[in-house]
């Protein structure tokens, strides 16, 4: 199959995903394995006061049940933002699911069974477990303030208050200000393959296997856990079944890793999806925006507070919140901006990164506030985001990089896909939202490839292929630049003993910063291959060119790989070349350095809403993404119309619910519903835009996160257009939109009897005056 | 800890006896006992169908039924699928529709549409969309799986 870039070969590592032999984490079995076991107690907050394991330990097979106390003192903490969680409880635990000991045993049978043999002795304390509750000046705090001594906030559940802005919002004149405020719901990421890991000594170190996306910096929690040199922890990251930003930091591998070493065994964890539930989430929010406008509809400020409701460790939330607000006020040319937004701590499930980071809470709020502008103002949903949407080039971030693509002819093209400008039908709406997201503000990626004697190609790359495909598109760019068919290269991921560096896989940022590490070392290659066709020939070496798989001489062309053959000569050989792509941190930044592209989408919908039963209906839905060209169209696709219906997710139906406890009332596959292929629009159309503007190999920018920025906004404005309700809380389950359809004809129904006591009166006076 | 029971039956063609534990689901002994990785496990409660397997002509979710229950049948699990290493025109179909993406619940998503496209030869659209509402795929591909079933049914697999 040809690897040339812009194609849709079949994916790499296609086979074994649909024969059944790609092997995952839990796939994976070594000889004389432990099995462990989390044990969890019943609520969110509780201080543990004894651990009974006799009972436990009685059972056959059991090897050990660890608690706090087995492990070294001080409990090893760590986390990507702040050293802040144990690897076990401590004392006291700080969320339903928050593991206080674990048994390890010769099988999962004896290591379930013994696990419901230990006994907990606890006393459960108040636990906050929503917004207001954390932020009360009574609440109990989460973190203990030495956790975090040198923060300003470390006496409240606050973690810090993110403040960015420009212009002065109280300076702009405005001739309508709306304000109103909009709540995101707790979401799970719910990848179909639960978190596993599994640990074993390795000579003079560790060798471990996790659902990780970011190796390599797992390897850093790891050595800095253990005291090993990074040298002598191996981290092995088979593809992960779906991360969607779940499975980017460490949560059970220390843990996993100080068993091994404590057992000199391998030990496996395989959570079931219930825990995985308890260790994995988006945080939930609570944004009010208010937005200024004139009467022709530009936009005059935007003044945002946004609270995130994160768990009782951070783990990278704090960044979540950061970066995820900095957009809050979106693509558009605004004077001025004041942005606040808080990471809150509370005794619920450590939030995480997924998909969006932190930007469709803001999002939803933004852009829904602009919809309710627009209808005040008697103004077009459509032409409103045109009028105020920076045009390319132009900063509307007054120190960010520029609008770096084309927005304008992505709103236009969605527009004209849904029929904006068309008659809607009887009883359906429309709605339109526009989606932004900062990609990496820094990064670093490495790449060695090898072109072998055959010419076949060996790439290394420390991305993680969780579903997006990442494998086959730095293929096709190293099939494209030497030549080979995608069948002759072979991408090496998921193992740091044998891959070069890469910080993560995350931000969308694989094809643009890994993807330029391939082409640079592809490039160093192709310099290679100059000098040997050079040599070969008897041709200067400035006289040749190799381009694309090519090696171009004064006379001809020839093939990659029959310049190998006798370029190596009996000896045989290889050429490797190295390539690095580096975003340097930009220390006076507000988030540490610029935006090195942005995911731009847009979404258009169109709903019928069921009167009787609230169930929304999305009759024909549209995606379309600047992606500056796609290096495989077919996965571009599948990335945007994922998302999309992932969005629909949190949109129409996921939430988390709790009781008083704090504890989770639907955990699991039953109670937690997410879309099904029966939830899906009827009629889904994605398309995008190629300009080749962005930095990545070809022009490519990032992409995957787009298409779910803005779904919610688009829906509810679509929900909106078709029956008049207003929702400005998430998911629109039936039931919340039964209950506003309720609400709205008990108001219809309150002016319809106001309205008549009016023309009463106006009757009563009109017969009331006297005839002249 | 607990009885183990004998019991005899055909996996992928192949004849296999085995002592389970009276306890033990299907997908145990398929994925423990008989290294049969293909079969995912996720929600061990029958809503995902990440382990959809065909016990006698019949899909089921695998963590649902008891190793025991499958004594004397016929079970045909993804592995199955693809005779002499030659992929089935389905497994085929999900390759070049883009059907797969993580991959993880493809195995039940094939399970559960080789067995609709038993039943229904030519399903359409909402008939692709129902015969596999069983199967959660959170990389929520699922206009590609349906294209990549509807392609398997017609014919027009590349």
């Amino acid at each position: 199959m040809t690897a040339r870039v812009g194609g849709s070969p079949n994916r790499v590592g296609g086979i074994g995903r649909v024969t059944g032999a790609q092997e995952y984490v839990a796939d994976i079995h070594l000889a004389d394995e432990l099995h462990a076991k989390l044990v969890t107690i019943p609520c969110a907050r509780a201080r543990i006061t004894g651990i009974d394991a006799a009972e436990a330990l009685r059972l056959p097979g059991v090897h050990s049940v660890v608690s706090a106390a087995d492990l070294p003192s001080p409990m090893p903490r760590f986390g990507p933002q702040f050293r802040d969680r144990p690897v076990l409880a401590v004392d006291e635990t700080k969320y339903h699911g928050d593991p206080v000991a674990v048994v390890v045993a010769d099988t999962r049978d004896a290591a379930e069974a013994a696990a419901g043999l230990v006994r907990v002795a606890y006393e459960e304390l108040p636990a906050v477990t929503t917004l207001a509750a954390a932020l009360d000046p009574a609440a109990p705090l989460v973190q203990d303030p030495s956790i975090r001594p040198d923060d300003a906030f470390a006496h409240t559940n606050v973690v810090r208050e993110h403040r960015v802005g420009w212009g002065d919002v109280n300076a702009v004149p405005a001739d309508l200000v709306v304000d109103h405020v909009y709540t995101f719901p707790m979401v799970t990421h719910f990848a179909i393959e639960p978190h596993a890991y599994i640990a074993a000594p390795d000579g003079d170190g560790i060798a471990v296997w996790s659902t990780i996306q970011h190796p390599n910096w797992l390897q850093k929690v790891l050595a800095g856990v253990t005291g090993l040199p990074l040298a002598k922890v191996r981290v092995y990251a088979p593809d992960p079944g779906g991360g969607f930003g779940g499975k980017q930091h460490a949560k059970y591998e220390p843990l996993v890793a100080l068993l091994a070493l404590r057992t000199g065994r391998p030990v496996r964890l395989v959570l079931t999806l219930e825990e995985t539930f308890q260790a994995v989430r988006r945080a939930a929010s609570e944004v009010r925006v208010r937005t200024g406008f004139r009467s022709d509809g530009t936009i005059c400020f935007q003044d945002i507070t946004a609270d995130y409701l994160i768990g009782a460790y951070v783990d990278i939330a704090d960044r979540v919140v950061s970066k995820g607000s900095y957009l809050a006020a979106g693509p558009y040319r605004m004077p001025a901006a004041r942005i606040v937004a808080r990471p809150v701590l509370s005794h619920t499930v450590p939030s995480t990164a997924f998909r969006g980071f932190g930007n469709p809470q803001v999002n939803w709020a933004a852009e829904s506030n602009l919809d309710e502008g627009a209808r005040l103002l008697g103004i077009d949903r459509l032409d409103i985001r045109l009028r105020n949407l920076a045009r390319k080039g132009e900063s509307f971030i007054p120190w960010d990089t520029p609008a770096d693509g084309d927005w304008q002819q992505t709103v236009r093209r969605t527009a004209e896909l849904i029929g904006w400008d068309t008659p809607t039908a009887p009883g359906h709406g429309r709605g339109i939202a526009i989606g932004i997201k900062s990609g990496p503000t820094t990064g670093l990626s490495y790449s060695t490839v090898r072109l072998l004697a055959d010419g076949s190609v060996v790439v290394y790359a420390g991305t993680s292929d969780m579903g997006q495909g990442a494998r086959t598109v730095l293929a096709q760019i190293a099939g494209d630049e030497l030549g080979a068919p995608l069948e002759w290269v072979t991408v090496v991921m998921g193992d740091t003993a044998v891959v070069p560096y890469d910080q993560q896989t995350s931000a969308s940022r694989s094809t643009v910063l890994m993807g330029n590490a391939v082409l640079a070392a592809c490039r160093e290659i192709q310099g290679k291959l100059r000098a040997m066709a050079a040599r070969v020939h008897g041709v200067d070496e400035a006289a040749i060119r190799v381009d694309r798989g090519v090696v171009h001489m004064p006379d001809r062309e020839i093939a990659i790989r029959d310049v190998l053959g006798p370029g190596f000569g009996r000896l045989g050989g290889e050429l490797v070349g190295n390539g690095e792509m580096r975003k340097e941190a930009e220390p006076d930044h507000p988030l540490g350095g610029s935006a090195a592209f942005f995911e731009f989408n847009c979404t258009a919908t169109e709903a019928e809403v069921d009167e009787d039963t609230g169930d929304v209906t999305l009759v024909r839905y549209v995606t379309v993404s600047d992606v500056g060209k796609a290096i495989n169209p077919l996965q571009v696709r599948m990335q945007d119309e994922g998302a999309a219906i992932q969005g629909l997710g949190h949109t129409l139906m996921e939430h988390y619910i709790f009781d008083d406890a704090g504890r989770i009332r639907n955990l699991g596959a039953i109670d937690y519903r997410i879309p099904t292929s029966m939830d899906l629009p009827l009629e889904m159309i994605s398309e995008i835009v190629e300009n080749a503007d962005g930095p990545g190999p070809y022009g490519a920018k990032g992409m995957s996160e787009g298409a779910l920025l803005c779904v919610s906004a688009a829906v509810a404005a679509a929900v909106r257009d078709a029956t008049g309700i207003v929702i400005r809380d998430l998911p629109l389950t039936p039931e919340r939109v039964w209950r506003a359809l309720r609400e709205r004809d008990r108001a219809r129904d309150r002016e319809a009897v106001a309205a008549e006591a009016v023309r009463h009166e106006a009757e009563a006076v009109k017969h009331e005056e006297p005839v002249s | 800890m607990s009885d183990l029971v004998s019991i005899d039956l055909t996996v992928n063609g192949r004849p296999r006896s085995l002592e389970v534990a009276a306890h033990h689901t299907l997908l145990d002994a398929l994925r423990d006992d008989l290294g049969l990785t293909g079969t995912k496990e996720c929600c061990l409660v029958g809503e995902c169908g990440a382990c959809t397997v065909s016990i006698d002509g019949r899909i089921v979710d695998s963590c649902l039924v008891l190793a025991v229950e499958a004594d004397g049948c016929a079970v045909t699990t993804v592995e199955g699928l693809a005779a002499e290493g030659r992929l089935s025109r389905l497994q085929q179909a999900f390759l070049d529709y883009g059907a797969a993406q993580c991959g993880f619940c493809i195995p039940g998503q094939l399970m559960a549409a080789q067995d609709l496209l038993d039943r229904t030869p030519h399903p359409s659209v909402p008939e692709v969309q129902e015969g596999l509402a069983g199967n959660l795929c959170r990389c929520a591909g699922y206009e590609q799986i349906s294209e990549a079933v509807l392609a398997a049914a017609e014919g027009t697999v590349r």
